[in-house]
């Protein structure tokens, strides 16, 4: 089983030279910490930033610089500020080419749900629904089941939906799947030592095994 | 140069009725108008209506507000560090419009610029589309969306002029600029007042003509929420 900072390394080798990126709160954020540097790539914070250099010292602190997940962050070199409509034009304009998020639940045709827990939790859907909606590319990484062992890839999601047929690849701590355009997780690469038994008894929707599942790689 | 110059918070939200409508910059607690939200604690007034990006935390920002029992109603995209809200909000005392953050922008946006609706992607299929017209364009679904404009919006800046034209700073500039333009009267709370003609008008990120009321705040908490640290 994948560590969250194994599951950020292993989406981390999806990214490209020159894209734009946008990561959520969780362990999308810690994917920053794995891109390798020889790629150039800006991270985009919807609040208003393009370019999320390190998180700053403390004497680098600015309360007036802060990332989507409302922690300290720095300018990267080539950075620019704008207001929030300006950063969801950029989003919805599909100007960003990487979309990096958490679920709670993905269904097999790419739906997903990540926002609400009816009568328990009440946070908001923030900017999720207008990057799910919007982005190409969307990765989504998270547990492959929740705390009670319940599976989170499921046939249909059972919690309200963030969006619809978004949803284009997952990385859990168990396995890298993709979404098929019919439907379906494609199973891609299992965490080193899962075996696929142990993904399929732990995927609720359909899985589909094609030929040998690789381990993943991690360097 | 019309001088917009009020002389303090107090001053500057001195009629603002109960009841009525309000915007409030900033994501997060970056960017708040701090000076304007501690005049309002004073103030005797309920039943208000605030759209703003969340709904800071229990004891600062809108957070006091809320505790005060003044605010009917929040139009907010993201509450989730407030225990307070959460409580109101699941006993029915409170009542909240969640809206996707970007649709949020928009909406107040447009609000400002007169565009009465338009449509958006986000939230095709979701609870948000719930008695909303969709409508397909190039073989995808949107929804429309109306404007949103408010009686009074309390802006943060950096920097401003007598004339009200406004400068932000990093990523405290988030709603304030749209805001300023949606709402009847704008009150600008700033960190630096100098007279019209000192800043440079070619970095001015909001035009003077949106802001009605501008004054110099007062100790700039600033509070952090999520105070991170490179090791």
């Amino acid at each position: 089983m994948l560590t969250k900072d194994q599951i950020a390394q292993r989406i981390a080798k999806e990214v490209k030279n020159g894209q734009y990126i946008n990561l959520g709160i969780g362990i999308p954020t810690l994917v920053a910490n794995y891109i390798p540097e020889k790629l150039e790539v800006v991270l985009q914070s919807e609040n208003g930033l393009l370019g999320i250099g390190p998180f700053p010292t403390e004497d680098q602190i600015d309360p007036d610089l802060i990332n989507a997940g409302k922690q300290t962050v720095t300018m990267a070199k080539g950075s620019s500020l704008f207001n929030s409509a300006e950063s969801f034009g950029m989003i919805r304009g599909g100007h960003v080419h990487l979309t990096i998020l958490g679920a709670m639940e993905v269904s097999e045709n790419g739906d997903i749900s990540n926002w609400k827990i009816p009568g328990k939790m009440v946070k908001g859907m923030g900017g999720a629904m207008d990057l799910v909606a919007s982005a190409d590319n969307i990765i989504v990484a998270m547990q492959h089941c929740s705390r009670s062992g319940e599976s989170k890839l499921l046939p249909e999601c059972s919690l309200p939906i963030t969006g619809i047929r978004c949803v284009k690849k997952i990385v859990t701590d168990l396995a890298v799947l993709d979404i098929s355009p019919e439907g379906g997780f494609i199973l891609k690469e299992r965490a080193p030592g899962v075996s696929v038994e142990e993904i399929k008894a732990k995927t609720a929707g359909k899985l589909i095994i094609e030929g040998e599942i690789p381990e993943m790689i991690f360097e | 140069m019309i001088n917009k110059t009020v002389k303090n918070a107090r001053e500057a939200v001195a009629d603002i009725p109960s009841n009525c409508m309000l915007m409030m910059g900033g994501f997060g607690l970056t960017g708040i108008p701090e000076n304007c939200i501690s005049a309002l604690l004073e103030k005797d007034i309920s039943g208000l209506t605030i759209v703003s990006n969340n709904a800071g935390v229990d004891d600062f920002g809108i957070g006091l507000l809320l505790k005060k029992r003044m605010v009917k109603k929040m139009i907010s995209s993201y509450v989730g560090e407030n225990a307070e809200f959460e409580r109101q909000l699941l006993s029915g005392e409170l009542e909240v419009d969640l809206i996707p953050q970007g649709t949020l922008a928009e909406r107040v946006r447009a609000g400002g610029a007169g565009i009465p609706a338009f449509f958006t992607p986000a939230g095709v299929g979701t609870e948000v589309a719930e008695g909303k017209e969709s409508r397909e364009f190039d073989g995808k679904m949107y929804l429309l969306e109306s404007w949103l404009k408010a009686d009074f919006s309390i802006v943060k800046a950096w920097k401003g002029d007598t004339a009200g034209n406004l400068i932000f700073k990093g990523t405290a500039r988030n709603f304030n600029p749209i805001m300023a333009a949606a709402g009847k009267i704008c009150i600008a709370e700033v960190e630096e007042l100098v007279e019209a003609g000192e800043l440079d008008p070619n970095q001015i990120h909001t035009p003077g003509i949106y802001v009605q009321r501008i004054f110099q705040g007062v100790d700039y908490e600033k509070r952090i929420e999520q105070r991170t640290v490179s090791k």
